[in-house]
């Protein structure tokens, strides 16, 4: 690792790549730039941690379940399929 | 006996043959698994396509029916999650066309979207700065969180989920998907038909979004956030401390 490569990442960009970087898909050299970056820069750093936050809490929101009445509808006619298909 | 539940929501898909025998011999506990898993998936994508839940709920209980008279006709040349996405998309596409609520559907073309930064570019200094080109002039500040389980924490996520269906809706079914149902980018891409590249930056724009609107709830920025002084005096007092001792 060069120091060049800690100079050229701005944060405009950096919150731009984030989730390429998130993902594992930034090429190497990015990546390297944006770790590099995120050392030297605290602003940043937070933005990431808002990100990881943001992510944590999405995680959080819960699943709408289907209804019990909806289910056993669809339990019932696959049962009937079935009956249907071996009865034959 | 249930390999494709060993993934949790993640179907396998070398296990996607002995799910498609389960459910061609009526195995009931393996269709149950399947509705428990994917029917709130179902949902997020029918919505985007009708706007009514109650609409919406009818064409995925249509595509579990579906599912039900047409496993023995389902060859497997793609996987059961994919399949599933794919009645259910034509089904959805079929009912908005009879609700005259007609969505052209480019739907996961991101071409027609606004190229939208993840940030008001008015936060960063301009390109032409001699010192900080493009660096922030108004930089994030740290949030002020409550501990989980309290009122406050399910008022967070209550506007986190007000956001989320705020979304656009292409970008509101890809967080869903990856964020709230925990899916892999693969999965996503698949039953979606979307490319990789594509639903990355549909998720991007999703995700920038979610955080801004949390950052305005967190920081009660009706006034403009503070310049990055603030950031700096913390910074030249403590280095102040530090000369004095």
């Amino acid at each position: 690792m060069t120091d060049d490569i800690t100079t050229d990442l701005a944060c405009k960009e950096l919150v731009e790549i984030i989730t390429d970087y998130l993902e594992g898909t930034l090429p190497q050299r990015d990546r390297a730039r944006f770790d590099a970056h995120l050392m030297t820069c605290s602003p940043c750093r937070e933005y990431v941690g808002e990100m990881h936050t943001t992510l944590r809490l999405t995680g959080r929101l819960t699943v709408e379940s289907i209804s019990p009445g909806a289910r056993n509808e669809l339990l019932r006619a696959f049962r009937r399929m079935k009956e249907s298909s071996t009865g034959l | 006996m249930l390999p494709a539940m060993r993934g949790g929501q993640t179907l396998v898909r070398d296990s996607d043959a002995g799910l498609i025998d389960r459910l061609r011999s009526g195995h009931e506990p393996t269709f149950a698994w399947l509705i428990d898993t994917y029917n709130a998936p179902l949902l997020r994508l029918a919505v985007t396509f009708v706007q009514d839940a109650a609409v919406a709920e009818e064409v995925v209980q249509e595509t579990w029916m579906a599912v039900v008279t047409g496993i023995g006709r389902f060859e497997g040349r793609s996987s059961v999650k994919t399949w599933l996405f794919k009645i259910l998309t034509n089904k959805a596409k079929t009912r908005a066309l009879r609700e005259r609520r007609t969505i052209p559907f480019s739907a996961f073309d991101i071409r027609d979207q606004e190229d939208e930064p993840a940030v008001d570019a008015a936060r960063f200094l301009p390109a032409s700065h001699p010192q900080w080109p493009n660096h922030w002039a108004s930089p994030p500040q740290p949030w002020s969180m409550g501990p989980e389980g309290t009122a406050l924490d399910r008022e967070t996520l209550a506007v986190l989920r007000r956001a989320l269906e705020d979304l656009p809706r292409t970008q509101r079914v890809v967080v869903a998907l990856r964020d709230v149902h925990g899916w892999p980018a693969a999965d996503v891409c698949a039953a979606l038909e979307l490319t990789e590249a594509n639903q990355r930056v549909l998720l991007h724009r999703g995700r920038s979004r979610l955080r801004a609107v949390l950052e305005r709830y967190f920081t009660d920025t009706e006034t403009p956030i503070r310049e990055s002084s603030s950031v700096c005096n913390d910074q030249s007092i403590s280095d102040t401390n530090l000369g004095d001792q």
